[in-house]
């Protein structure tokens, strides 16, 4: 062999090395739902486009994935290099400075054409720390057979009031067919996120300006007594064991008139091969009160970088990636158009997808006036529609929604509930030394 | 009625029983295993379908999603050594402890057996930040050493008790005869103890297998067992019974099957076991 071949043989050597050596293990952390999923699948073009960077996917269930994130984040632990989080983790986490910064995005990302309350719900004090793979509303699922058949017309943004009515007459136990179903499971993540926007569209907040919590108020009794008095008087049975999944399974097999719920469902109760009433659902937005401000909420699945990632660049490429327009269009073109991930961007709502996906228009127009700023009548300390972005929340809100549950299931008056959640909410701030 | 007919009755109703017993508790893994072959829809049906089409579409997209056999294998790995180190842990500790008793084994067994009484999730953090800074964070090593420690209590205290029940008298022939230590517990105690000795190591494996805690909070990819796999399939929102079911089946198929053949022993062991 001549000394240029030898030479040639060395520097491919020597370059193949060096990619080898160069190629970096992202572990991303996701979770169990349907887009997340597509999301693995679909990974592996991202692959093949960048040979560099190989993925491993830990999928874990939502609240394991969160205590998983919690301890390995808490501790710098440094097993994740992308982190799939909500908007409640994305502005604690990044205030502590435990999430690097989504800066320097390239200009084909178009950081615009994501809706500016995703991007502000990600965001603290203006600095972005996630990048939003979906995002979610809340409204009002209806079989629409049901309701012709009882002469009924339900109107593009009802009330609580009206929809009470309705689940009232299309309420036929002795048929299996229940008048509403609504999230019963005590859970700050369950029923606390719809009882909260419940609560908002009675004008109720969970703190006033001096975070003095106001359960013992006229807002609150007048929601919990409503939400109570509804289910009991048109819900299923053992609705205290009832979150997303137990009503969605309700709702598919036909034995619920009325759903108010995620907007991420509105794909599963249309798909044949999960619903039986398919072909019957109709959508409208979630139901208001005195203030139509907080009634549906906002909610986003994001992927972030911890800190203490050793793959940085990796990540945000991989991140940039799944949350960019071409993502979509490459769902789009693998598994159509109306699995396009929803409630990000501006251009996902195209008329094709509108057409595709008949439950597209509500969430657009719910996410569009979604404000977490301002969620309720009364100006609030707090940023969060169904939640409050403090620490305490995850603790506070378990254990009113405890307090609820124990309401709806007749343990407990609405009164009792409402004021030892004034009395428990209380302590728990104190301890946590607010007012801050 | 004779008094033959009256204990042939009495016979009857006790297997009725035992065997409606048996149904309810085998239930729940019956039903896993059925709606791991139905389809999402067929999963969540009410009233509950026993006759539908079967399909095998959920345990393909768990091998096309996830790659069970890594997963299994880590079990596997991780299973069988920290049982093994139980073993050679625990069999000196308890022929100490049986043999050469003193005032304080009782109060020593007890407090091993304590530690036991922990919530987990009190020790997450020291455990966490040590595997962390060893560098053990996602390895098969730190998920050997923790099984290999939360099991060796239960594992001491039951060797000890076959133990005791063995004459001490045996191992002093053995010893007259001029056995040495390691002749002594190798050929005459440990065949002695042998249905005891499998029933532990049986309980000890099932119980590495099964344990889910420390799996979830110390792996991610690479170590991850079949317990970590299982949790993939949970979800909040969406409906996946159907897969959740292929999997937990798949999950508990290799251990069942290991069970199911070892059962004499098992059986034998526990019952020796639960009446003392």
């Amino acid at each position: 062999m001549n000394i240029p071949v030898k030479a040639l043989c060395v520097a491919t050597c020597m370059t193949l090395s060096g990619l080898s050596l160069g190629a970096q293990t992202l572990t991303i952390a996701t979770v169990n739902n349907s887009d997340m999923i597509r999301m693995q699948k679909l990974a592996k073009i991202f692959e093949s486009e960048h040979p560099e960077i190989k993925l491993n996917w830990v999928v874990l269930e939502e609240n394991v994935l969160r205590q998983r994130l919690t301890t390995d984040i808490a501790t710098q632990g440094g097993q994740f290099d992308v982190l799939t989080i909500g908007m409640y983790e994305a502005a604690l986490w990044g205030a502590k400075g435990w999430l690097e910064p989504m800066t320097d995005l390239p200009a084909t990302y178009a950081l615009d054409d994501v809706f500016p309350s995703v991007r502000d719900g990600l965001s603290v004090k203006g600095t972005l720390y996630a990048l939003p793979f979906y995002a979610e509303s809340s409204m009002t699922y209806y079989r629409t057979d049901l309701f012709k058949d009882a002469g009924l017309t339900m109107p593009e943004h009802p009330t609580w009031e009206q929809i009470a009515d309705f689940a009232k007459t299309l309420n036929k136990p002795a048929q299996e067919q229940y008048g509403i179903c609504l999230r019963g499971k005590a859970g700050w993540g369950e029923n606390m996120a719809l009882i909260s926007t419940i609560a908002n569209a009675y004008g109720a907040r969970w703190f006033n300006e001096q975070w003095q919590p106001e359960f013992t108020g006229p807002e609150w009794k007048n929601a919990l007594n409503f939400y109570v008095n509804t289910m009991k008087a048109s819900g299923p049975p053992g609705a205290t064991s009832n979150g997303f999944n137990e009503n969605l399974a309700l709702f598919n097999s036909g034995k619920c008139a009325i759903w108010v719920d995620a907007s991420v469902a509105g794909s599963f109760v249309t798909d044949s091969s999960q619903s039986k009433v398919s072909e019957h659902v109709g959508f409208t937005f979630a139901p208001h009160a005195v203030t139509d401000k907080g009634s549906a909420w906002l909610y986003s699945w994001a992927l972030a970088i911890p800190t203490s990632s050793k793959a940085k660049d990796a990540a945000k490429t991989f991140s940039t990636w799944a949350t960019s327009k071409e993502y979509g269009a490459l769902v789009a073109e693998k598994d159509g158009v109306a699995n396009v991930p929803p409630g990000t961007r501006a251009s996902t709502y195209s008329d094709a997808y509108l057409k595709a996906a008949p439950f597209a228009k509500v969430t657009l127009e719910s996410l569009k006036v979604a404000n977490p700023k301002d969620p309720t009548l009364k100006p609030v300390p707090y940023v969060g529609i169904q939640l409050v972005t403090i620490p305490e929340f995850q603790a506070v809100g378990t254990q009113v929604g405890k307090l609820f549950s124990a309401a709806l299931i007749g343990q407990t008056t609405v009164d009792q509930a409402l004021a030892a959640a004034q009395q428990t909410t209380e302590r728990e701030m104190k301890r946590a030394g607010y007012p801050k | 009625m004779t008094l033959q007919q009256s204990r042939r009755l009495q016979s009857l109703l006790l297997g009725t029983l035992a065997w409606a017993i048996a149904i309810l508790i085998f239930f729940p893994i019956f039903w896993m295993v059925l709606t791991s072959f139905k389809t999402e829809l067929d999963a969540f049906a009410t009233p509950p379908q026993f006759i539908f089409t079967p399909t095998l579409e959920n345990y393909l997209h768990i091998e096309d999603r996830s790659g069970y056999f890594h997963f299994a294998w880590n079990s596997v790995v991780i299973s069988f050594t920290a049982t093994a180190l139980c073993m050679l842990i625990a069999i000196p500790a308890a022929y100490s402890m049986a043999f050469y008793e003193t005032k304080r084994t009782k109060g020593t067994l007890l407090w091993m057996l304590s530690t036991k009484m922990l919530p987990p999730v009190g020790v997450l953090m020291p455990i966490y930040l040590l595997a962390k800074s060893l560098g053990l964070l996602d390895t098969r090593t730190a998920l050997i050493i923790i099984y290999t420690l939360i099991n060796l209590p239960i594992v001491v205290w039951m060797i000890y008790t076959y133990f005791k029940d063995i004459p001490k008298d045996i191992l002093e022939a053995a010893r007259l005869d001029g056995a040495t230590l390691w002749q002594e517990v190798v050929r005459v105690l440990l065949p002695i103890s042998k249905g005891g000795l499998a029933s532990t190591l049986l309980l000890s494996l099932i119980l590495c297998w099964n344990e889910a805690f420390w799996s979830l909070n110390l792996t991610s990819s690479s170590a991850a067992p079949l317990t970590a796999l299982i949790a993939s399939y949970s979800s909040p929102e969406g409906l996946f019974w159907a897969k959740l079911s292929a999997v937990s089946t798949l999950a508990c198929a290799p251990i069942l099957i290991f069970g199911w053949i070892s059962q004499k022993q098992l059986v034998r062991g526990l019952s020796f076991g639960a009446v003392k």
